[in-house]
């Protein structure tokens, strides 16, 4: 059995795989049925909303030129920042892939070294039951910080220099320079740009903490324009 | 047909190395692997002068060291290993099973078609269409055309082995188990995760992938290569026959049960965890008998490893295995994990087995088929040497460096000090390390132009044989 060719291909080739496969990833695929994938529609949340308007605000000829005009009619301004926003959070993680953020930046809070004080909660199965989450987005490397409670935390003007030139804002920064992602300046994000300052946005916006640093108080947008 | 082919042995009638072995593929494997490695190690400077803030090409968008980094670590897997793998399972099983592989027609369009699927890969992560599956970066329209090439090179190596009766050698159970394995495992890394799984489970089949890559392909070609080339450069047959099916079924067994340990202390369950670290932990134990094997070998005739080059890097790369299982037994373990995880240790330890151990394995198998395939000594066997002394100096410098600076990264994070601080810490880390790095791709440029060299100054009689062999040379 252990020189032949058969038991090399059934037992230690198929068999021995199989085992591996079956009590290694079918095992918690099991465990982790009763949570439902969620689609990228479903993500959407008043924070992220709140953020995705924010960014229409805030760089509005960029927004236009990317999105076009929302419909005057509020509710169905509504369903369209909901629509642009799925759309924008789609294009957001697959640039945050294509560009290789995730192998210098993670997306796990640990239970252990001290990270749930540097970043906030530890990690837990529900966050990554996501279309946005396969593959998973867990990394295994941080040259920089972690990411998965980044949302809310900084503005997305900082978020839109620091893409620029992560230099002018976090000192001695070895993250490169993405200004593919901006018409010529930083106050000019192209599609590309706003979606994934939607998609770092988004990170942790399912989380009642978010954002850390500020108190947050939902106040719509309409308001807050006109008192500007 | 096995009656007639068994007559065959038996009048010791062996077919001829001619006969089995194409040669011209083996070199024209070697050309593309090393064609692969100057790119994946050009690809690996970018990203470490990024690190440093020494970009000379910042702001280029089809420069991006993001991009440059995925290429770095694909380039080097499908690249440089599997390329050359390919190329010395032309050489090694024909002249094991005394059968020539399926279709030499089949050999030249896999060969065409696996430069298609690495080419393509670069093409399409330097475009930005990566798949987000570390080692599984191939664009998903690429992973289809991948998992047909890679049942074609099971089919092709697979029949001369199946057909062979009787007892078969060791190398032959590595390289049967790694033609199903490999195929399982990229099936496994590449559409699960990305179709039908999300969450910890796609984590759990992630890990899963990250490591059946190394364990399950990278691994048993690996070894497989080894047990065939060892003896016959010591002229004496492996120490204990024990020992190598303790070390093939203990591999088989401990090796695919262990991918979780890469995401440990994440939202996987945890009781999967400490599976994952039991059985690394086990399997090191296993690691350890191959080792005694090889050394075993050895014995008596140790003064070779100074005298004979391939052998050295077989010996190196088993040194450099032993160093990366004993380190991976430690830092595998949760204690460790707290503090190394995320650093640049794991870093320090992947150059050391993808470089330390199998590229040095692969190269030291160049040093000895090149010369016997072009009929000629090396151009410079001087330059050989350099080679060597660059390419595993550098490396020590490298891993060293790397795992040292994992350290300070971790003790400063757990220390709540601003991030920046761990990059500050880094830096000194970082220079040295594309010190060692230039100095490894030097002595992989040297290599090249030595080969280059070589294949000019090779016999005509060559050139007649393989008339192909004269135009590849100006490749």
């Amino acid at each position: 059995m252990f020189e032949r060719k058969s038991g090399i291909i059934l037992i230690a080739g198929i068999g021995f795989f199989a085992l591996a496969f079956l009590s290694n990833a079918v095992v918690p695929m099991l465990m982790y049925r009763h949570l439902p994938e969620k689609t990228v529609k479903q993500l959407i949340n008043g924070n992220l909303r709140y953020q995705f308007e924010d960014l229409a605000q805030r760089f509005p000829e960029a927004f236009e030129k990317a999105y076009g005009q929302p419909p005057a009619d509020p509710e169905q301004a509504g369903a369209w920042y909901d629509e642009r926003c799925e759309k924008a959070l789609r294009v957001g993680h697959k640039i945050y892939i294509g560009e290789g953020c995730w192998h210098c930046h993670s997306q796990f809070v640990r239970p252990v070294s001290n990270e749930d004080r540097r970043w906030g909660a530890v990690s837990q199965s529900w966050e990554y039951q996501n279309e946005l989450q396969r593959p998973v987005l867990f990394g295994t490397r941080r040259v920089g910080p972690d990411l998965c409670r980044e949302g809310g935390r900084r503005s997305s003007d900082w978020h839109a220099v620091h893409f620029f030139k992560p230099e002018a804002l976090s000192f001695g920064s070895p993250m490169p320079n993405y200004p593919w992602l901006f018409d010529g300046s930083p106050d000019k994000p192209t599609e590309r740009g706003l979606a994934l300052i939607t998609y770092i946005q988004w990170l942790g916006s399912w989380h009642e903490t978010y954002p850390y640093y500020e108190d947050y108080v939902p106040i719509p947008i309409k308001t807050a324009a006109k008192t500007e | 047909m096995s009656a007639a082919s068994n007559v065959v042995t038996a009048d010791h009638n062996f077919p001829r190395h001619e006969q089995l072995v194409e040669e011209k593929l083996v070199l024209w494997y070697f050309v593309a692997a090393l064609t692969f490695m100057i790119v994946s190690m050009l690809a690996g400077i970018l990203m470490g002068l990024q690190l440093i803030r020494h970009n000379p090409l910042p702001s280029v968008e089809l420069l991006s060291p993001g991009r440059w980094r995925m290429i770095h670590t694909n380039a080097i897997a499908y690249g440089f290993l599997a390329n050359a793998f390919l190329g010395i399972m032309h050489w090694v099983i024909p002249r094991l099973t005394l059968r020539p592989v399926l279709s030499p027609l089949l050999s030249y369009a896999i060969f065409a078609a696996w430069q298609f699927v690495v080419l393509a890969t670069a093409v399409g992560i330097i475009f930005g269409e990566a798949q987000g599956i570390e080692w599984g970066e191939t664009p998903v329209w690429i992973d289809p055309v991948a998992q047909l090439g890679l049942l074609l090179v099971a089919i092709n190596f697979g029949a001369p082995i199946l057909q062979t009766r009787g007892p078969m050698y060791v190398t032959l159970w590595y390289y049967l188990a790694a033609l199903v394995w490999t195929f399982l495992t990229y099936a496994m890394g590449n559409f699960v995760p990305e179709y039908f799984v999300c969450g910890s489970s796609a984590g759990a089949v992630g890990g899963l992938f990250i490591h059946d890559l190394v364990g399950l392909f990278v691994t048993p070609l690996g070894w497989g290569m080894l047990y065939y080339f060892v003896p016959i450069l010591l002229k004496r047959p492996m120490w204990s026959h024990g020992l190598s099916l303790v070390g093939f079924w203990g591999l088989a067994f401990f090796y695919p049960l262990q991918g979780i340990h890469h995401f440990l202390y994440t939202p996987i369950p945890m009781f999967l965890q400490y599976g994952a670290v039991l059985s690394t932990i086990a399997l090191e134990l296993v690691v350890v008998t191959v080792i005694i094997n090889f050394v075993g070998t050895l014995h008596g005739t140790g003064g070779l490893v100074l005298s004979n080059l391939p052998l050295r890097y077989f010996h190196t790369g088993i040194l450099f295995y032993f160093l990366t299982c004993l380190q991976c037994a430690l830092q595998v373990t949760l204690t460790f994990q707290a503090l190394i995880h995320f650093t640049d240790w794991v870093v320090g330890h992947a150059h050391m087995v993808m470089f330390g151990v199998f590229a040095m394995w692969q190269l030291g198998v160049m040093t000895y088929l090149v010369p016997k395939i072009l009929k000629t000594e090396w151009y410079s066997t001087q330059w050989c040497e350099w080679h060597y002394w660059a390419s595993s100096g550098g490396l020590i410098v490298m891993a060293g460096d790397l795992i040292l600076c994992g350290l300070f990264q971790g003790w400063s994070w757990a220390a709540l000090q601003p991030w920046e601080s761990s990059i500050r810490y880094s830096l000194p880390f970082w220079s040295v390390r594309i010190v060692a790095g230039v100095v490894m791709f030097a002595a992989q440029l040297l290599f090249c132009l030595n080969f280059y060299l070589t294949w000019l100054k090779a016999p005509k009689t060559v050139h007649t044989t393989l008339p192909e062999s004269g135009g590849l040379a100006t490749v």
